[in-house]
Order: C-alpha cells, then sequence, then structure tokens
C-alpha cells in the first residue's frame, strides 16, 4: 500500500508531468485562459491517462514485450514485437479518446461544447503519450501503471487549474506590450516550476 | 519645511511632461512622496477615504521588522563570534579586518562587538539589495511611466533578512534582480505580481547556487565545519538526529529568542511575535493567515509524530519545535501574509494557511534535500492563492444567484 501512495505522491508533485518533464505543453498553454475549460481539460486528461496507461501496460506485456506472445503457441516465445510499440500506444489513445468524446457529447454536452476542438488534441497530447512510455521504461505491473496514470492525470490536472487560476488574475495585471500574451505565460510557467521544485528530492 | 517644499516645487517643472528631465519623473515623484504626502485624491465616483494608503501599510510591515532587524545585527554577529570563542577560525574578510581595526575584538558576550561585527555581514547585504533593487525598480518606472511603488522596501527589507550571513554580494544582487525584474515587474509592478518577489529571489539563489546557500557552512560568519565548531542548522541537526539533536544543541529558550544559526534575520520568534502584533493591530497582516498556518503546521507535526517512521528521525519531533525552528516564524508572519500573493477572500485565506502549514512540515520532514520547508510552502502556495480565490469568487456567486432566485 505505501509503495502505491508514495507512487501516485510522486507522480502528482515530484515527476509532475507538465512541471518537471514539460510534457503536454501545447495543450497546457492554449486552453489555460480560464479555470472552467481547463478544469474540464483536468478531468478528461485524469480520466484518458487512468485508462489507457493500464491499456498499453496490457498491450505491451501480452502482446509486444520480447516473449510475451508465448501464451499464443510456443514457437513464438523468440519474438520481439515492442518496435511496434509508438503506433500500438498511439492508436490505443486516439480510439480512447474518440470514445471519451462521444461520451462527452452524449451526456455532458456542455462540456463537450467548452473542449471543442481540444479533447482531440489530448490524441497527439505528448503527456498521454509519455506516461505510456514511462510505463514502459520503468517496467511497471499493472496495478502500478494504474496508479501511475491516475497520479500523472491529477499532476497535470493539477498544474492547468492552477495556471488558469493565475491566468484568469492576470487579466489584471500590466506587463510590457512584448511579454502579454503567451510570452508571459511562458515566463509564469517557469516560476511554476521553480515552485514545484520544493518536492524535488521528497523521500517517502 | 516650507523652504525645501519651495524648493522642491521651483524644480518641479523640469521633471512635468515637456520639461528637460521628463524621462527622470519617476525619479523625482519617488522623492517627493518620500518626503511630503501627494496632495492629490481620487477624483471619481469610487472614493475610498482611508488613511491606510499603500504607502502608509509598506512602511508598517518595514516598523514591524525591527525586531529581525536588530537580530540580523546582533545574532549574526553573536553566532560568529560564539563560534570563534569555541576555537573556529575566523573567515578571511574585510569584515574580519574592521573588526580588528576598531579593535573590539570577538567577544560573545560584548554586546557591542557582536552588533558591530553583525552589522558588516547584514548592511553590505542590504545596501546592496535597496542599491540594485531600486535600480531595476527606477528602470521599469522611467521606461514604463508609472510611479515608483513602496512596495519595494518591504522587498528590500525582507531579501537580506532570508539570506545567510556569508552569502556573496554579487549573488544578492543577482538574486534581488530576479525576484524584481521576473517576480513583480514584468507582471507590471506592485500588486500585479503572482509570487512574493522576496521569496523568488531566494528560491532562485538557493536552487541556482545551493553551495552558498543551504549545507552546515553558510549560516555562522566564522569557519565552521562538521569536524571542528559545528555551524548547522537546527533544521538540519533535526534532519539527522530528530528531536534528540535539537534539545541537546539548544534549549528551548535560547530557540524562542532566536540565538541559534540561520539566516541573518529569521531566526527569532519572539521578533517576529512582536512584529505580529504590530501587524495584526494595525490590520496590515491578515491574522486569519497566521493563525491557520499555525493550526496546519501543528496538526500535521501531530499526526506524523503518530505516524512515526524507523528511519527518519524528523518524524518525531514535537509540533513545539516546529514552531521554533529555521524561518516558521518569519515566513508565518511577513511572508506568508503578503496581501498579494496570498488570497483575498476571507475563507480562502484559512485554507492558504492550512494547507501552508501542512506543507511546510511534510517538506521538511520528508524532504531531507531541503530541511528549510518554509520558503518553498510558501512559494508553492502562492501559486495555487488565484485559484482558492476565483473558488470563494463562483460560490460567492452561487449562493447570491440561490438567494435572488425566485
Amino acid at each position: 500500500m505505501e509503495h502505491y501512495i508514495n507512487l501516485a505522491v510522486k507522480a502528482v508533485f515530484v515527476e509532475n508531468m507538465a512541471l518537471a518533464f514539460f510534457l503536454g505543453m501545447c495543450s497546457f498553454l492554449a486552453v489555460s485562459r480560464q479555470v472552467k475549460t481547463a478544469f474540464g481539460l483536468g478531468v478528461a486528461v485524469i480520466f484518458v491517462l487512468t485508462i489507457t496507461v493500464p491499456m498499453n501496460n496490457l498491450i505491451y506485456t501480452r502482446l509486444l514485450q520480447p516473449g510475451a506472445l508465448a501464451w499464443l503457441h510456443p514457437s513464438l516465445a523468440e519474438q520481439d514485437l515492442s518496435f511496434l510499440g509508438f503506433l500500438t500506444y498511439i492508436g490505443t489513445i486516439a480510439a480512447m479518446v474518440q470514445i471519451v468524446e462521444m461520451t462527452l457529447d452524449r451526456f455532458a454536452p456542455p462540456l463537450h461544447a467548452a473542449l471543442g476542438i481540444f479533447l482531440p488534441l489530448i490524441a497527439v497530447n505528448c503527456a498521454i503519450l509519455g506516461a505510456s512510455l514511462f510505463m514502459v521504461e520503468r517496467s511497471y505491473t499493472l496495478a502500478e501503471s494504474t496508479v501511475f496514470g491516475l497520479g500523472s492525470g491529477i499532476g497535470w490536472a493539477l498544474a492547468i487549474i492552477a495556471l488558469a487560476g493565475i491566468r484568469e488574475r492576470l487579466r489584471y495585471s500590466n506587463p510590457p506590450p512584448a511579454l502579454r500574451g503567451l510570452g508571459l505565460t511562458f515566463i509564469l510557467v517557469g516560476l511554476m516550476a521553480l515552485g514545484f521544485m520544493a518536492f524535488g528530492g521528497v523521500q517517502l | 519645511m516650507k523652504l525645501l517644499r519651495r524648493l522642491l516645487d521651483r524644480q518641479a517643472h523640469h521633471f512635468e511632461p515637456g520639461g528637460r528631465l521628463e524621462k527622470l519623473y519617476a525619479l523625482w515623484e519617488a522623492q517627493d512622496t518620500i518626503l511630503y504626502t501627494p496632495g492629490q485624491v481620487t477624483a471619481g465616483p469610487s472614493h475610498v477615504r482611508d488613511g491606510l494608503d499603500l504607502k502608509r501599510m509598506m512602511m508598517t510591515v518595514v516598523i514591524a521588522l525591527a525586531g529581525c532587524v536588530y537580530m540580523a545585527f546582533y545574532n549574526t554577529g553573536y553566532q560568529a563570534n560564539l563560534a570563534i570563542a569555541a576555537g573556529a577560525p575566523h573567515l578571511d574578510t574585510w569584515q574580519t579586518a574592521a573588526v580588528e581595526a576598531l579593535g573590539l575584538g570577538f567577544a560573545p558576550d560584548d554586546w557591542l562587538a557582536c552588533v558591530v561585527h553583525g552589522g558588516l555581514y547584514y548592511l553590505p547585504v542590504l545596501v546592496v539589495t535597496m542599491a540594485v533593487g531600486g535600480f531595476w525598480e527606477m528602470l521599469f518606472a522611467s521606461v514604463r511611466r508609472h510611479e515608483v511603488s513602496e512596495g519595494f522596501l518591504v522587498t528590500g527589507m525582507l531579501f537580506p533578512l532570508i539570506m545567510p550571513p556569508t552569502v556573496p554580494l554579487w549573488q544578492v544582487a543577482l538574486g534581488v534582480t530576479f525576484g524584481v525584474v521576473v517576480g513583480k515587474e514584468i507582471f507590471g509592478g506592485t500588486g500585479m505580481n503572482v509570487m512574493n518577489p522576496a521569496l523568488v529571489g531566494r528560491a532562485f539563489l538557493f536552487f541556482a547556487y545551493p553551495a552558498e546557500h543551504s549545507g552546515d557552512t553558510v549560516w555562522v560568519a566564522a569557519q565552521t565545519s562538521p569536524d571542528g565548531v559545528s555551524g548547522a542548522t537546527l533544521l538540519a541537526q533535526a534532519t539527522l538526529g530528530g528531536s534528540p539533536a535539537v534539545t541537546e544543541a539548544v534549549n528551548t529558550w535560547d530557540a524562542f529568542i532566536g540565538l541559534v544559526p540561520g539566516s541573518m534575520g529569521e531566526t527569532s520568534v519572539i521578533a517576529c511575535l512582536a512584529g505580529a502584533l504590530v501587524l495584526i493591530v494595525t490590520g496590515v497582516g491578515s491574522w486569519r493567515i497566521m493563525a491557520s498556518v499555525a493550526v496546519g503546521t501543528g496538526a500535521m507535526a501531530l499526526l506524523l509524530n503518530q505516524i512515526g517512521s524507523d528511519t527518519n528521525p524528523f518524524f518525531d519531533v514535537a509540533p513545539a519545535w516546529h514552531f521554533l525552528l529555521g524561518g516558521w516564524a518569519f515566513g508565518t508572519v511577513y511572508m506568508a501574509t503578503d496581501p498579494v500573493s496570498a488570497p483575498a477572500a476571507p475563507g480562502g485565506q484559512y485554507v492558504y494557511g492550512l494547507l501552508i502549514g501542512l506543507l511546510v512540515v511534510l517538506i521538511r520532514v520528508v524532504n531531507p534535500a531541503y530541511p528549510e520547508g518554509m520558503m518553498l510552502a510558501i512559494l508553492f502556495m502562492n501559486l495555487f492563492a488565484p485559484l482558492i480565490d476565483w473558488v470563494a469568487v463562483q460560490a460567492n456567486i452561487r449562493r447570491r444567484r440561490a438567494r435572488h432566485a425566485r
């Protein structure tokens, strides 16, 4: 149990997808103008990550990794399909995002309207693919990858919601003209990363 | 006084639009408002009549810092002299030469020797902070044509107090530059920044130059070493040995007064308490934040006491020690209550303070790399303050809508 809490805390704070690895930056910067939409996107990312990481874990351990096909036929024990990794993970993620979009369209039309173009954007969001690749690289088990996916999603959502809160407040600020908009946001993200460094080196 | 006013008025036209020195208006305006209260009043329908303007507010904080500044003079020298008396070699600096030239010696029980020795370390840092920070403030004010705000006075007072005594002056200049320019001015100046500028500068130095801003040898202005005279802060000792190590190193009273190694002005709990009294009575600092930080710290410390740990002795440190150690009191009173970077909604302030309290204990205990958690906890919560305010505003909108719904 302690191991999983440790893993989750690490994924949320220490190795925050957005502010420690700077993954998923395009939607992180583009959809952080309003807290409400940022919240919606954050929830979508949590949802997609929690499903795709364990799913890709299953695919990797049962189909792709060297010797994974042994359960099918003993002669396939030598096969190594891991070169198909990128393709499969992206495919799984794209399919999942489609399902999420259809579900939102059916059950939460306002949220679907608010997210609009950004939901398909998640399909090519590097944070999502990144989490699956980290899962492979660190050879997590199924349970571990579920916790890791959930934690990474929460971390990313936390970061984008905080950024949206700050950007809503920055409407009342008076930055130099050259920095208005994205320029200031980039610097802001850097300062946020400085704040998140508080957790670098946490040992649980 | 009249003479001075007339002299100023006669020169004023040079700085007003169309004058020869138009570009230096900010500089002119700054000295004018420091010497005299400006006569303009708001000329619009929203006219708040209150004597507590930004200037008076900031000056109140500076006055509330008096005790900490005194401790920066006295304790910096006292700790150095104490270490020297215990056998640590002098630092090879001009400060040592100056004390020797004055013939004061290095006796820890000689009040004057301590104050002078400490002042020789504290004052240069203060002067560099004020000069460099003031330069950036003036530059931005002149180029962007806004007025120089008194906000910098507070940043400029806070920043030297959270520096270790042995910090190189070029790093002070770099840190205050980062704090003022990136932490504040690019957002538009005082009142528009997101994070506390003094803390941004401190954190920048802390992560960029860890050798001069953490560890066991920078907190006392003498050559301390692990094998010789120890200069480790109490927090560092607590990380290694838990409660027994702290109680062995210092008695509660000394920790309360602040006669322990640490950043120059942040060690003294009693000086911060006096400052807290000033801030709360004048209404400048939020008592809600201070109280809830204390509650959060106490609760988290108690919880960690209960959980316990076989490998990490810091888990067992009693809540009372968390209040006394490191920069907790200083951060709670002067940093967490910064009205710009803290939430404005009263309910939000409780949440903000509680979370700072929880985080500071958590960072101190489970993050051995950064035993001083206060700065990082406040900086982290600064990021979420706008969000807390947003939630408070939305809740209020929902409440009012419900009240007026027919």
